[in-house]
């Protein structure tokens, strides 16, 4: 593996017809750290998720996963790597256990190991006293709890998650934020795509922000914000006409803005005393800087 | 965490614990659903084999020197394989592609497209070598004298069901959605299906629709069939035989082309 490197890409593109999936991605997954793919729907996530397992071929660029170049490579590569899809793949009709069992043998797990496999990954997602449960009697959160245990019943070196938390309450989402920080606390590397900034933002070590298929960041969440976004944002409230004029006015002044839906957010006003505009301060955060790089508008 | 690294795979083509893996999915899923499917693969060729054989056996009594419910009893052997392969394909396949996804999630892991349309043809084969014995004993029951011949039925039921298999895999892996299946049932599979001897011998039909039937691999697994119950004739099981073999490869690759075209892009 080159460099301590789990993921390498390096200019890669991926066409879908007129579309351009991903445009000349660089991304690097250094071994035993969580990365974190952040976007908005469209930004071209999904499609590096799974130029990564080779269900995409890329048009050009240099990919490597654990060391094994893509696609030629790749099923070795996967051997070694976890999947956790966006969207539920589990057998509805079986329980709990035979999902698991089909996947360890699907991932090639020896007779003698594959009970210990199991009984692990149940324990890692808490579903040890589910096993026997079918499927679609679960609720939408152990699914999603099962469907990355299913990732883990060979336990991979590297654990792609795709939208781990997507569509789910906040109860459950913290739950599965449990699991994936105990995953990164054993070492394993995780890229996991996702967009929600707190998601990133919580458990991954540094993140990437795609917009239009290309990274237009990449580094630690706090250099990000300090970099894009600085230290302090004002929060300026009032009703439409208000919000358009302090937006104008700030940045006639030189100021960041970026529209909430509810305010207008005026960023890097740390040293700015006077020409600051009056509001609620509060420290910048990642979404900020994410507005900010891959625009106000999704289109 | 490490330990598991060390065990470096070898990247073949069409691995023998890929295989395994799509089949053990196949079977343990199975275990849920065999009521419905042995069902539906065991009772129309049953109710075909009662209602011509009664309903036309009491106009025709014998055909080219068979009893017509044995002749119908054989035919629909071959039936009972292409309900129990094509349709089990075709609609499986577009389900797991389409609506479940299950087929990203395997291919995710250290199968290959070759490697999972292969078991999956495999599995539906194994099936249809199995069910296509039921119209058998049911002709049995009506006075259908048992061979030893008849042994070789699941082996003819799964080589046909093999080819079958593949044709839906294929069919599934072309169509946009699931409605250009009516397409194919209605311009493929029911001129097929009625043109293979199964019901009326086709030495009566016109010299073009004789032709035509040679190509038809349901027409040669019904005459596989019969020969097996009343008496094998040599080379021209072997020809029956050798375009079964064809048709079977055939499919098989063009379903592995079709599916990759899908499912890898």
């Amino acid at each position: 593996m080159r460099d301590g490197l789990a993921i390498r890409l390096r200019g890669v593109v991926k066409r879908y017809g007129p579309i351009t999936a991903v445009n000349g991605l660089d991304l690097d997954v250094p071994e035993g750290t969580c990365v974190g793919l952040l976007g908005p729907n469209g930004a071209g996530k999904s499609t590096t998720m799974r130029l990564l397992t080779a269900q995409a071929i890329a048009d050009e660029g240099e990919l490597e996963v654990l060391g094994f170049r893509l696609p030629e490579e790749s099923k070795a590569a996967r051997a070694e790597c976890g999947v956790a899809p966006q969207l539920d793949n589990l057998d509805v009709t079986l329980t709990v256990e035979q999902n698991l069992l089909v996947f360890t043998h699907l991932y090639r797990i020896g007779r003698s190991e594959r009970r210990a496999a199991i009984d692990a990954a149940l324990a890692m997602a808490n579903l040890a006293d589910r096993r026997d449960s079918r499927v679609d009697k679960l609720s939408g959160g152990m699914r999603r709890r099962l469907l990355i245990a299913r990732a883990l019943v060979h336990r991979p070196r590297l654990v792609l998650l795709d939208e781990p938390t997507v569509g789910l309450d906040p109860q459950v989402r913290q739950e599965l934020w449990a699991l994936i920080d105990a995953l990164r606390a054993e070492g394993t590397t995780i890229l996991m795509s996702t967009h929600y900034i707190e998601e990133a933002e919580r458990l991954a070590d540094t993140v990437l922000i795609m917009s239009h298929g290309e990274c237009v960041a990449a580094g630690r969440p706090a250099e990000l914000i300090a970099r894009h976004a600085g230290r302090t944002a004002v929060e300026v409230y009032g009703s439409p006409s208000q919000l358009a004029e302090a937006e104008a006015k700030a940045r006639a002044e030189g100021f960041l803005t970026r529209r909430t839906g509810t305010s207008i957010a005026v960023l890097g006003v740390d040293g700015a005393d006077g020409r600051a505009p009056k509001g609620e301060r509060r420290p910048a955060n990642l979404e900020d800087v994410f507005v900010l790089l891959t625009g106000e508008e999704i289109d | 965490m490490a330990t598991r690294a060390a065990t470096k795979i070898r990247i073949g083509r069409l691995e023998r614990p890929a295989l395994t893996g799509v089949l053990v999915r196949e079977v343990v899923n199975f275990s849920s659903y065999w009521r419905s499917a042995t069902f539906s693969s065991t009772v129309e060729p049953t109710i075909y084999l009662l209602a011509f054989g009664f309903g036309f056996g009491s106009l025709v009594s014998t055909i080219g020197g068979y009893d017509y419910v044995e002749f119908v009893g054989t035919g629909t052997v071959a039936t009972a394989v292409l309900f129990s392969s094509a349709f089990p394909a075709m609609f499986g396949t577009f389900v797991k592609y389409n609506f479940q996804r299950t087929y990203d999630a395997i291919l995710a892991a250290p199968v290959d497209t070759e490697e999972l349309v292969t078991a999956e043809a495999l599995w539906i084969a194994t099936r249809a070598g199995v069910y296509g014995c039921v119209p058998l004993i049911v002709a049995m029951v009506f006075g259908l004298p048992p061979a030893w011949g008849m042994l070789t039925v699941p082996f003819i039921g799964f080589l046909a069901g093999y080819g079958w298999a593949s044709f839906g895999i294929m069919v599934a892996g072309f169509a946009k959605s699931i409605e250009n299946f009516s397409y194919v049932i209605s311009a493929v599979l029911t001129p097929l299906f009625l043109v293979a001897g199964t019901f009326f011998p086709i030495d009566t039909l016109p010299q073009w629709a004789q032709v035509l039937a040679q190509f038809n691999p349901l027409y040669h697994c019904v005459q596989l069939v019969r020969d097996a119950a009343f008496g094998f004739q040599g080379w021209v099981d072997l020809y029956h035989v050798a375009v079964l073999v064809f048709f079977g490869l055939l499919m098989w690759r063009l379903a592995i082309y079709a599916m990759e075209r899908k499912l890898v892009n």
